[in-house]
């Protein structure tokens, strides 16, 4: 709005009504946050989205299958054989290449997300031709790694953030 | 209405819109431009305040509807996780339930404004009608809402008035079993309520929308009730009466905020937060401090069906209010015995919500006999007879010479 | 014009705060005023004491736990900012001292395990029935929000503690079932007294009268009702300052506005 008036420089009724307006924003803002910051993980939702697992009582050979935040996962106690098993195809030409290291803490523990890197379903554990995982839902098969080596899914078996709380104890998420 | 005010499109995009729904016009004819008296008071920033209220309570309230669980099973628990785990959680359910609050009190100034000013009389009928109508359904609205958290008072508030139901000759019983869905409040009732209170507000909205069409017509009344005689008794009502429509929210904002932040649970009633227990009724059982009024005269007569029909009655009175009221003038200021009644009338309605607070009995019973009966003689029998009879003071020529004729001017 | 607006408001709300004032507690018609102690999170500015509310949390977990449940805190509260503050270790180790029924095992039995952060403060009953028949007939209330669900509030709570072990007035009739309180509405309360000197031996050596557990266990309930009550006095302040300084400027924009009318 172009102003025909004399005088260019802003007067004091001008700073007036910008300073007003400029709090009449900040104010507006400041209610909306609360607004939207509402849709955000409720304090119950992110009080669960940490969850500790006892592993003492997992045999070598054997897993777990726990839920976090909605979704299965994995923790596997490998045997030697198995470690070496997934140490061994480290370099292959494989779909999405990772060696094994990267993949674990320890290397007796594996942690996996369980579900599908192709379309989200479930594989189930101690199935398939590479000692690991099998999708029945189009055939993805998963390494003793959690690595794809067959099959239409794109990426490996997610690893989830974990730590180790204590040797029995890892607190995933 | 005066050429000046036409809108006219300024460029290309304007044009093509104009000519294919006409917004833009909309909003310059009837928000922007607007001719508006120019001496409107304090008292005429309650439309906007009341508007704001409506928006605030349907934010707040579709926010709420996204974390509270309509059972019996759950709802007290997930008002409780509202207020512990959702984020800012306690911030939104005070805003609404203390919002709640604000808005009747800004609709009573709004509306006791009405009164005080005559801009319920010829040609504001329909505006005056569209308000009783946003008044019921805002009642409605509360009344379901203040179910839902499914404390005591929301259990046993709902069973006291649902079961008014049954006093009606007939269909009292069938009608009771329909609207609870049952046999006494529980789940269905719950549910049905969750649903309704959810609707209502947008029915509220589209019968806002349609009072300040009807209020267009004419335009606003003003504090001296005469009407508009051109340009020199008008502004525009952008910027005038937009930045001080805001200005006055503001102010409003002040004690809503003290409200929320300071004394949350003032307005409210203890039992409250407790449980609904349908086996346990609480000492007193109490509407919320905007609906005493009407308990009141609720339990005024022995009688339940005469109670029923009283409270019903008190705000029907409302609808036919342009046709009681007989006098020529619509400003109050201008008719001085008006004036005493409207002030005794005001006290009247401040002592029957005292009193619907109150155990009926003794002095209280009697004072609310006293308060019920000076309620309905104000507008059945002073207001048709009053004018008829007053003598008016010296009015103005008009809004612009407000100050300075004292040449008498019946209104037109 | 402004005058008129605020009068007609104050008048509403004068009104309003007369309604709500009229909360009494008799005793056989005698009318008691409550013992007001004075609290520190009482006021605009007031905040929790957290080594009261420390105190207070030890005086309900061993005393009223046996027979009050409060469903709505969970262990993770304790921890949280705003309450008692215990470190997140603590809270842990509060927690583990109880059970909870999660799942089934493969042959179909419940699994119980330690509780965690996560879970809610345990029930100490399975039923409200079997509340009731271990407790007089009468059921010993949730106490989670107990001080936003009485009138008079947390000074209720404190006068009622500190309630029992008067002498019976003449006029008045009290079951045998029933102790005597003058806050209690009917005067007759089904608890007995649950709290006597040294009830509790408190960690930080504070010694234990009547009074100190109550005040300590009224300001636990207290923040146990209202948690976020700091979060909003602190966000209320800030609100009410830009509010202040919103309504002047508007104040003045208004007036400049307005100068030129008439």
């Amino acid at each position: 709005m172009s102003d025909t008036l004399d005088d260019d420089k802003p007067t004091r009724r001008d700073f007036l009504y910008i300073t007003t307006g400029a709090f009449g924003v900040v104010g507006a803002a400041s209610v909306a946050w609360p607004l939207i910051d509402q849709l955000n993980p409720d304090a119950s939702v992110k009080a669960v989205s940490t969850i500790e697992v006892d592993i003492s009582s997992i045999e070598p050979g054997s897993f777990l299958k726990v839920a976090w935040r909605g979704k299965p996962i994995y923790i596997r106690r490998r045997t030697t054989e198995e470690i070496a098993e997934a140490e061994k195809d480290d370099n292959l030409n494989l779909p999405d290449p990772q060696k094994d290291i990267d993949r674990v803490q320890k290397k007796e523990w594996l942690v996996v997300v369980g579900v599908c890197t192709h379309l989200g379903c479930i594989p189930i554990a101690n199935q398939g031709e590479y000692e690991g995982w099998f999708c029945p839902c189009h055939g993805s098969h998963y390494d003793i790694s959690g690595r794809i080596r067959k099959g239409p899914a794109p990426t490996n078996l997610e690893v989830p953030p974990y730590e180790f709380v204590s040797d029995s104890l890892i607190k995933i998420g | 209405m005066d050429t000046d005010y036409k809108y006219e499109p300024k460029n290309g995009l304007t044009r093509w819109l104009d000519s294919r729904l006409p917004l833009m016009r909309f909003t310059s004819e009837h928000v922007l431009q607007f001719p508006t008296p120019k001496n409107l008071n304090y008292f005429w920033t309650f439309g906007f305040i009341l508007t704001m209220c409506l928006v605030t309570q349907i934010i707040t309230g579709i926010i709420l509807a996204m974390h509270y669980a309509p059972s019996t099973l759950l709802a007290f628990d997930s008002v409780e996780h509202i207020m512990r785990n959702v984020n800012y959680g306690w911030l939104i359910r005070y805003m609404h339930s203390n919002g709640a609050s604000m808005f009747f009190l800004a609709v009573f100034i709004h509306m006791f404004r009405g009164l005080y000013y005559g801009s319920y009389k010829e040609p504001r009928e329909v505006i005056w009608i569209l308000g009783c109508i946003i008044y019921l359904l805002m009642i409605v609205t509360a009344f379901m809402g203040y179910v839902l958290p499914w404390g005591q008072m929301s259990f046993w508030g709902a069973t006291v008035i649902i079961n008014l139901v049954g006093t009606l000759p007939l269909i009292g019983e069938s009608l009771t079993q329909m609207l609870l869905g049952g046999f006494a409040v529980d789940n269905p009732t719950l549910n049905r309520f969750f649903s309704l209170h959810y609707l209502l507000p947008f029915i509220i909205f589209g019968v806002v929308l349609l009072h300040i069409w009807a209020l267009h017509v004419p335009g606003n009344n003003n504090p001296v009730g005469l009407s508009v005689q051109g340009k020199q008794d008008t502004v525009s009502f952008h910027p005038y009466y937009t930045v001080k429509d805001f200005f006055a929210y503001t102010v409003f904002l002040l004690l809503f905020c003290y409200f929320i932040f300071y004394n949350p649970n003032a307005l409210g009633h203890a039992d409250n937060y407790i449980e609904a227990d349908a086996m346990v009724t609480p000492a007193h059982i109490v509407p919320e401090w905007y609906l005493l009024p009407f308990y009141a005269i609720l339990r005024a007569v022995p009688d339940k069906l005469a109670g029923v029909l009283l409270m019903f009655g008190a705000i029907a009175v409302l609808f036919f209010l342009p046709w009681l009221d007989t006098a020529k003038v619509r400003s109050g200021r201008y008719r001085p015995i008006f004036r005493y009644f409207y002030v005794l009338f005001v006290i009247d309605c401040l002592i029957l919500g005292y009193l619907g607070a109150q155990v009926p009995e003794g002095i209280y019973l009697f004072l609310s006999r006293v308060t019920t009966i000076y309620y309905f003689a104000f507008f059945l029998l002073v207001l048709p007879v009053l004018g008829r009879i007053e003598k008016v003071k010296p009015m103005p020529i008009g809004i612009s010479n407000s100050e300075l004729s004292t040449d008498m001017v019946a209104a037109e | 014009m402004l005058n008129f607006i605020k009068i007609k408001s104050l008048i509403l709300i004068a009104s309003v705060f007369f309604v709500l004032s009229n909360e009494a507690y008799s005793a056989g018609g005698e009318t008691y005023d409550l013992i007001k102690p004075g609290f520190s999170f009482e006021g605009p500015t007031g905040t929790y004491d957290r080594e009261q509310l420390r105190r207070g949390y030890q005086v309900y977990r061993e005393v009223c736990s046996s027979c009050h449940s409060m469903k709505q805190l969970a262990f993770r509260n304790l921890s949280q900012k705003g309450g008692p503050e215990y470190t997140e270790d603590d809270a842990k180790v509060f927690a583990s001292e109880y059970t909870i029924i999660d799942g089934f095992d493969d042959y179909g039995d419940p699994i119980e395990r330690a509780r965690i952060l996560s879970d809610r403060f345990p029930n100490p009953y399975d039923s409200k029935e079997a509340a009731k028949a271990s407790n007089n007939g009468a059921y010993p209330p949730d106490l989670s929000l107990i001080t936003k669900a009485r009138s008079g509030g947390y000074n209720y709570i404190y006068s009622l503690l500190q309630g029992y072990g008067k002498e019976i007035p003449a006029n008045i009739e009290i079951s045998d079932t029933l102790s005597y309180n003058p806050w209690f509405p009917g005067n007759g309360i089904a608890m007995y007294q649950p709290l006597y000197e040294e009830s509790v031996e408190y960690e930080d050596g504070t010694f234990a009268s009547i009074e100190q557990m109550s005040a300590d266990v009224t300001a636990f309930l207290a923040w146990s009702a209202e948690p976020e009550m700091e979060e909003r006095k602190r966000l209320g302040f800030i609100v009410m300052s830009f509010l202040i300084i919103f309504v002047l400027l508007m104040f003045f924009t208004t007036t400049r506005l307005w100068k030129d009318v008439h």
